[in-house]
């Protein structure tokens, strides 16, 4: 059947794909949580990640955070509930704009550069001259990624997640009006633990996401630059639509009761 | 050749990737303390049956022992054991670019044996020096250093260690005839000096009369002819006498015409 076959060939590598990419996750861990550790190389990523991200997170943070108490004023206002943007803009920002844009934002930023190194790695047989020198690739160069990935992220998020709501606190007391007292306090009325835990929650799964597919796409890049760009773009890409595929799955799992 | 177990020995290893067969039944001995050196043009498997022997490609059939211990299926700290013998100097030399030169020299005694950083350090310089290196180099970064010198530095970081055996992958692509004969002259003293077994693969035939015991002629996935360094221009084998006279009309016609 000619339109059935390009279905077939497409599925199956589909099943390929998640099936390399299983065993790859499956080592990694398995390498991650055995010694030797190396803190030095776990150190650097999490400068990498935490501190080195913080600036683009953080901008990100605060302008989304005073478009979502504007936008929520505008619409808000149309039937007076404008006493709902301060609690609008909490648990947006904490449950899904604070993980999932620092998510995003990581991914560009760090789940390309991790291809890219780890690309470059492979093209140039660097990986090879770590197994030559009996140093196991996925402890050297996967398990400092993966461990910073998933303890980073839920850190930046939490720090996000101030911003965010700043920016709202920025935009509701210097430009709507509201009193800074009575704006922090609808802010924290209505928040609970389980705001901020999902979304740290989320944050630890989009960190493991992000740095399991930029070591993943380094790893079986292939040939010159050309392969190394192409590694950069898969990463990028794939982490960010699992990172919008898995938020609806923890969303779902957290609130959909 | 004597009864002694071998260092290296290949019996049988093929190797296919898809439909193309690269390594097609190679037998191969290298004795304890030998220079080996494989000729062939070039997708012949040279490289292939390098990374067979460290592992980092899996032979699809036949076994490689390493001192009389079969190693063709050998994974993870197994794996780690027996490399720690071997030294390798890439075609590329392969440095860390994250990592100043000392401490791609040290990788081995650090990573590998767990050597403090100071004492891993001082055998680094020691090393760069023996590949003509001032202990200056050893602050920089790989990526400021020539084709040659990123040479000496990789060969420097494969004898770092002291291996029993080490793996030269083409050690003059690239470089000039003077720096060509310097690495030469570095490896037959690294190899000589450490008593070390040595593999390289080259196409350049000065170099393999320079470091070489013996000569093995690699093509069509087989070795078809090897012998003493000195009997290589009367070998009677029409392959090694095309590919080492650099004749365009011979039996090798694939791999001139391709």
């Amino acid at each position: 059947m000619p339109i059935l076959a390009p279905i077939g060939r497409a599925f199956l590598a589909l099943l390929a794909i998640t099936g390399r990419l299983a065993v790859f996750a499956g080592a990694a861990i398995a390498h991650a949580v055995r010694p030797p550790y190396y803190p030095r190389l776990i150190l650097k990523q999490m400068l990498e990640i935490g501190y080195f991200s913080l600036p683009v997170v953080g901008l990100t943070a605060i302008f989304t955070g005073m478009v979502l108490a504007l936008q929520s004023h505008s619409g808000f206002a149309r039937f007076n509930a404008e006493s709902a943007i301060a609690t609008v803009v909490v648990l947006s920002v904490t449950r899904e704009l604070g993980p999932v844009l620092a998510g995003l934002m990581v991914a560009g930023r760090i789940g390309a550069a991790m291809a890219a190194e780890i690309g470059t790695m492979r093209v140039t047989e660097q990986i090879d001259a770590l197994t030559t020198l009996s140093t196991n690739p996925y402890k050297y160069l996967v398990a400092p990624r993966l461990i910073a990935g998933l303890t980073m992220l839920p850190l930046l998020v939490l720090v996000a997640d101030i911003i965010g709501v700043f920016g709202g606190y920025l935009v509701g007391v210097y430009r709507l009006e509201f009193n800074p007292a009575n704006y922090l306090k609808l802010t924290w009325q209505y928040l609970e633990a389980l705001d901020v835990i999902s979304g740290l929650v989320k944050a630890a799964v989009f960190g493991f996401i992000i740095a399991l597919m930029g070591c993943y796409h380094g790893f079986h890049s292939k040939g010159g630059a050309q392969g190394v760009g192409i590694a950069t773009t898969n990463a990028v890409v794939s982490s960010s639509v699992l990172i919008l595929a898995t938020n609806y799955l923890i969303t779902a799992a957290f609130f959909g009761t | 050749m004597t009864n002694a177990v071998p260092k290296i020995r290949l019996r049988g290893v093929k190797k296919r990737f898809g439909d193309k067969i690269v390594l097609n039944g190679v037998d191969l001995d290298v004795a304890q303390g030998e220079s080996v050196i494989i000729i062939g043009g070039s997708g012949t498997g040279k490289s292939v049956t390098l990374k067979c022997i460290l592992g980092l490609l899996d032979a699809d059939e036949g076994t490689i022992e390493i001192d009389g211990e079969d190693v063709t299926r050998l994974r993870g700290r197994e794996r780690e054991r027996v490399n720690a013998k071997i030294g390798m100097l890439f075609q590329s030399a392969a440095l860390f670019d994250s990592l100043p030169v000392w401490e791609n020299v040290a990788f081995g005694l650090i990573q590998g044996k767990g050597l403090a950083r100071t004492p891993a350090k001082e055998a680094a310089i020691k090393a760069l020096a023996a590949v003509g290196l001032t202990a200056d180099v050893g602050e920089m970064e790989p990526a400021d250093l020539s084709g040659g010198m990123r040479k000496r530095v990789g060969l420097a970081r494969a004898v770092c260690a002291n291996p029993e055996i080490i793996f030269f992958d083409e050690p003059n692509t690239g470089l000039d005839p003077i720096m060509t004969d310097v690495i030469n002259e570095l490896i037959v003293k690294a190899v000589g000096g450490m008593g070390a077994t040595a593999l390289t693969i080259t196409h350049d035939i000065a170099s393999a009369r320079k470091v070489g015991h013996r000569i093995a002629m690699l093509h069509d996935g087989k070795i078809v002819w090897q012998g003493p360094v000195a009997d290589i221009d009367r070998s009677g084998n029409p392959y090694v006498d095309q590919f080492i006279n650099g004749r365009a009309e011979g039996p090798i016609r694939m791999a001139v015409r391709a």
